[in-house]
């Protein structure tokens, strides 16, 4: 195991380079989806404001 | 009667109903080829007879850089078709590619500059490739500015994709660089016309984070698309109760 996270002395490379990259997916993933529950709750709430101006 | 499926294609309502059915098939298959691919690349893979371990690098890197020439080219189209037919939905998919590309972009750089830190001596190098990549960055960061700094939704989405259809220019550039000029970046093992240079122990792993990272890309892209085409429907149209009454 040890041998495996020592990446043959290439760990301080490896890691880092896989790190960046898995976070960015997820930041990508929580921002995408958030971005879409916002404009969902937007297109919400100018119905309602329509609905009372009817 | 060919050309339906076309038009179909540019109606808010329909391509909003078909990218949230989409979205998880896409999403679930990009997230079982991008661990099945990790997986092999970090274990199942042989190490480089000359890169040893760090040539793993190449699992991030060559997606991502993969990505932020792929995603670049799909707004340039949509920019393209958006600005030629008028299609408001070509808008909103390029203006969502944008901050993909730009975030997978850094990413490629960054896992590039960690590759070649121990191969080549250096973190960066003005070297052909890395200054077109890092020059497709600052392209998506100014087509997002570009987009910010107006406020009029039609005069955003015109003005951000000539910019976006000129700066297509620099894809080719990114990817012949490493042929057309003496570059530190070592030459395509895979996007190549011949057979790719790499045993399967290697080749497979990188085949599925490609895949991977693609359909990633086309799942981020729908809820992105999905979110530009609601915010962008001052209607009141039933559509859109329906859309977010659930």
């Amino acid at each position: 195991m040890s041998e495996f996270l020592n990446m043959g002395g290439y760990a301080a490379y490896v890691w880092p380079a896989y790190g960046l990259t898995f976070v960015v997916i997820v930041w990508n993933i929580i921002w995408a989806r958030r971005l879409l529950a916002r404009s969902r709750e937007e297109a919400r709430r100018r119905l309602a404001m329509r609905g009372e101006e009817a | 009667m060919a050309w339906t499926w076309f038009h179909r294609l540019g109606s808010p309502p329909y391509i909003y109903g078909l990218a949230a059915r989409l979205t998880p098939w896409f999403a679930w298959t990009a997230a079982l080829c991008i661990l099945a691919g990790t997986y092999g690349g970090l274990v199942m893979a042989p190490a480089d007879y000359q890169q040893g371990d760090d040539f793993r690098i190449i699992y991030v890197h060559a997606p991502t850089a993969w990505m932020s020439l792929m995603v670049y080219t799909t707004m340039a189209i949509s920019a393209a078709v958006g600005l030629i037919w008028r299609i408001k939905v070509s808008h909103a998919v390029a203006a969502a590619c944008a901050p993909i590309g730009a975030s997978f972009t850094l990413v490629a750089l960054v896992t590039g500059s960690l590759w070649g830190y121990r191969m080549w001596g250096t973190y960066w190098e003005w070297d052909p490739r890395l200054t077109s990549e890092l020059i497709l960055f600052f392209l998506y960061l100014g087509y997002m500015g570009l987009r910010s700094s107006i406020d009029d939704t039609q005069r955003a989405d015109r003005a951000s994709a000539v910019l976006a259809v000129v700066g297509v220019v620099n894809v080719p550039i990114i990817h012949f660089s490493v042929m057309w000029w003496n570059s530190l970046h070592q030459a395509p093992s895979v996007m190549q016309l011949a057979a790719p240079t790499m045993p399967a122990s290697m080749l497979i792993p990188l085949l599925l984070m490609l895949l991977g990272f693609t359909l990633m890309f086309a799942a981020l892209l729908l809820v992105r698309m999905r979110a530009e085409i609601l915010s962008r429907e001052r209607g009141a149209a039933s559509w859109i109760r329906e859309a977010v009454a659930s």
